[in-house]
């Protein structure tokens, strides 16, 4: 297997305050409203949406995105619509959904709907995320009842599953969703299912779930590669203790990476926007982030690192540049130096997928594209073969695309043609 | 005198028991003053999402007024993991009413002999309770219960303050609240606080089950139902669920009448033990 490079975009708002830390309470849930102006947004979604288009174009293999709600880090409430349009405007690289949150679908039958009519449009290239969702989002946005969340995720998992696999027409009785006719309609080109990746904070019976499934494990986290390690060695531990392949393809990790010519120049460049990231993106009311109920007793009592625990928000509060690229929490650098350190990221973690936040907070559209092309020109190829021939059969946990699928850069003119005159006598 | 020279007999008998449903619990039995007699009347007494306090002076004050009071631990309030089995309103309804019916409360001739009695989350429960089987209770007394929502009056969100904003919320003097809320626990101990953390999740999660995101599952459209004598008291400086909501119960139910506390906030059973306990038991025993 080669490593997978999924180039990430979390959309967040560019224009939060200088005083936002101080003068309001959180950038989640109960966000000031008149932060947002509309009109701005008309630019933005274009520019993260050319960002994206620009990924497929570098060749990264993959191009993310993901659901947030009443976010001013994430504007991206329905990753679908973003996805949608660059199903339209790309041809090569998978459509990562990392992903939707599928106990917030009503029925959740509507993302195995979704999910199947954007791998109809993209020939294959989804890959199919299915995060339990952030307290934020799911029970403070959402309303659902934290004790009862993760009940109702499996129950929509096995629905949507169900939708996908089961060639007939069925009744689904479950406890949160009763639909007496189940029928998939259309249905995913990739069969029996697209990749699935399921996205984790930290809860380790979503570690049981993935191996029980095969499913990939994706440790997404703001606290870098040097944090995860405690977390994704126990992820590993237990992939032995149920004797599945080590394939590194079972696992995926979220990292905040900025290339530049030199060292010195990473620093000059980003280090403002990280601190923006971090500062202000990252201020979330610690009430949001831990409703009882919504953490199983197992995981409290392993004591699990929260990426939204109040102890590490003010770690955030102190952090500076230099603390950010040693912590780990960023990758930053000459292409020499990122590529020494995602080297040891990918190793010590073990993972086949790497979530590139290329683009984080308030930074402009060059810097993202220089970032983005210094690393998928010069670091990328260095990194792709790190596992060698050993996992060369293993599966990879990723889209397979139809061969002869339709590519926009052959249709894109084609769609605006006139009609031509019929030849010969109409009917 | 030294505090266990001082400290007085348990005024309450712990049984466990099992339900129908298969939910095991304990519940505490107070014997009224001078021993059990036949006659007395029996109050089925449902606790907030607190839970009971090692001390209970309202259950101790029915008790010493010739009550006998049957106070059930709600699943997920004590050691016993039976709290899966209960998942929405009518399941925590109906596993009132199986104490009921294991605790041997309900009379064969189906005679309403029963008092019931509930403090916030426990009031919204012993109200749903009689909704379900109003000829089956006597009296009912809820204290400042949970249950309704009023889009002028919107009730602070629990589920999302932090350990240190609930004793201005929940009492009239944040002062003595803060004392009650953490019996003197030392939380920079990690295994205080990682026990801490599973009775919060285990608790509130529960709690969350009838009372998130909005604490309101509808009792309104059964409250006709509720034909029961039912005695409202409220905290004056009530700031969680405010004196309105006192009208709107009393305009709710069929036959109510509100008895407004001066000095107490939402925690009113421990903040004016003495005059629930005089409110109380006059309704009751009328």
């Amino acid at each position: 297997m080669t490593v997978k490079f999924c180039w990430f975009n979390l959309m967040p708002w560019p224009d939060l305050p200088d005083d936002f830390k101080t003068e309001h309470r959180s950038v989640w849930v109960d966000i000031d409203g008149s932060l947002f102006d509309p009109e701005r947004a008309n630019g933005v979604y274009h520019e993260y949406m050319d960002q994206l288009e620009f990924a497929d174009e570098l060749g990264f293999d993959g191009i993310g995105v993901n659901e947030h709600h009443q976010n001013g880090y994430g504007i991206m409430p329905s990753p679908n619509i973003i996805a949608a349009g660059l199903a339209r405007r790309t041809s090569q690289a998978a459509i990562c959904v990392i992903g939707n949150s599928i106990a917030l679908y009503n029925p959740p039958h509507r993302v195995a709907e979704e999910f199947a009519m954007l791998d109809c449009l993209s020939g294959g290239r989804l890959v199919a995320g299915f995060p339990v969702g952030t307290p934020m989002d799911t029970n403070f946005t959402y309303g659902q009842i934290p004790a009862l969340t993760r009940e109702k995720y499996y129950e929509a998992h096995d629905l949507i599953m169900e939708a996908w696999t089961n060639p007939d027409v069925f009744a689904f009785d479950g406890k949160y969703t009763q639909l007496r006719y189940v029928n998939c309609w259309p249905k995913p080109i990739q069969q029996p299912h697209p990749p699935i990746y399921i996205p984790g904070g930290g809860s380790i019976e979503t570690w049981d779930f993935c191996l029980e499934n095969d499913y990939n494990y994706s440790y997404l986290s703001f606290n870098g590669y040097l944090a995860g390690q405690t977390l994704m060695d126990g992820y590993w531990n237990r992939v032995g203790e149920l004797d599945k392949s080590m394939t590194p393809g079972r696992a995926g990790f979220a990292q905040i990476i900025c290339t530049a010519a030199t060292d010195a120049e990473a620093e000059e460049l980003y280090s403002e926007h990280m601190l923006y990231f971090f500062n202000r993106c990252l201020h979330v009311f610690p009430g949001f982030a831990d409703p009882p109920g919504y953490r199983t007793v197992k995981t409290i009592q392993a004591g699990k690192l929260d990426q939204f625990r109040k102890e590490n928000q003010a770690l955030f509060k102190r952090l500076t540049w230099k603390d950010l690229v040693e912590g780990g929490y960023v990758i930053a650098g000459s292409p020499d130096t990122v590529r020494e350190r995602m080297e040891d990221m990918i190793k010590r973690l073990r993972v086949g997928t790497v979530f590139c936040l290329l683009h984080m907070g308030n930074m402009p559209d060059w810097k993202t594209r220089y970032s983005s092309q210094l690393f998928a020109e010069k670091v990328m190829p260095g990194l792709r073969g790190i596992w060698g021939d050993e996992f060369a059969d293993a599966e990879d946990w990723w889209c397979k695309p139809m061969d002869d699928r339709v590519r926009p850069e052959d249709t894109m003119a084609d769609a605006r043609r006139y009609p031509e005159a019929p030849k010969g006598p109409v009917a | 005198m030294s505090a266990t020279e001082t400290a007085p007999a348990p005024a309450f008998e712990e049984v466990v028991i099992t339900t129908r449903r298969s939910v095991t619990a304990p519940v505490r039995v107070y014997e009224p003053a001078g021993g059990a007699s036949a006659g007395a009347a029996t109050v089925l007494a449902l606790h907030g999402a607190g839970g009971w306090l090692p001390g209970e002076p309202v259950l101790d004050g029915l008790a010493a007024a010739g009550l006998r009071v049957v106070a059930p631990v709600w699943p997920a309030w004590s050691e016993h993991t039976d709290e899966d089995r209960l998942s929405d309103m009518q399941d925590f309804a109906l596993h009132g009413w199986d104490v009921a019916t294991e605790m041997g409360l309900l009379r064969a001739d189906g005679a309403a002999e029963l008092h019931l009695m509930g403090h916030s989350m426990g009031g919204m429960i012993a109200a749903e309770m009689a909704a379900l089987a109003p000829q089956s209770v006597a009296r009912m007394a809820l204290l400042c219960p949970a249950g309704m929502w009023l889009d002028d009056h919107p009730i602070p969100d629990i589920f999302a303050m932090l350990p240190y904003q609930l004793a201005e919320v929940l009492f009239a003097d944040p002062n003595v609240g803060e004392e009650v809320l953490t019996g003197g626990a030392d939380f920079s101990d990690n295994a205080t606080l990682t026990r801490f953390m599973v009775a919060r999740a285990r608790q509130q999660g529960m709690a969350g089950k009838i009372l998130f995101p909005i604490p309101n599952r509808r009792f309104s459209e059964r409250a006709y139902r509720v034909t029961v004598p039912t005695l409202l008291v409220w905290g004056r400086q009530d700031r969680l669920i405010p004196p309105a909501y006192a009208d709107a119960w009393q305009a709710a139910l069929p036959d109510a009448t509100v008895e407004l506390v001066d000095g107490a906030g939402h925690m009113l059973p421990y903040e004016q033990s003495a005059a629930v306990v005089a409110a109380v038991t006059s309704h009751l025993t009328s």
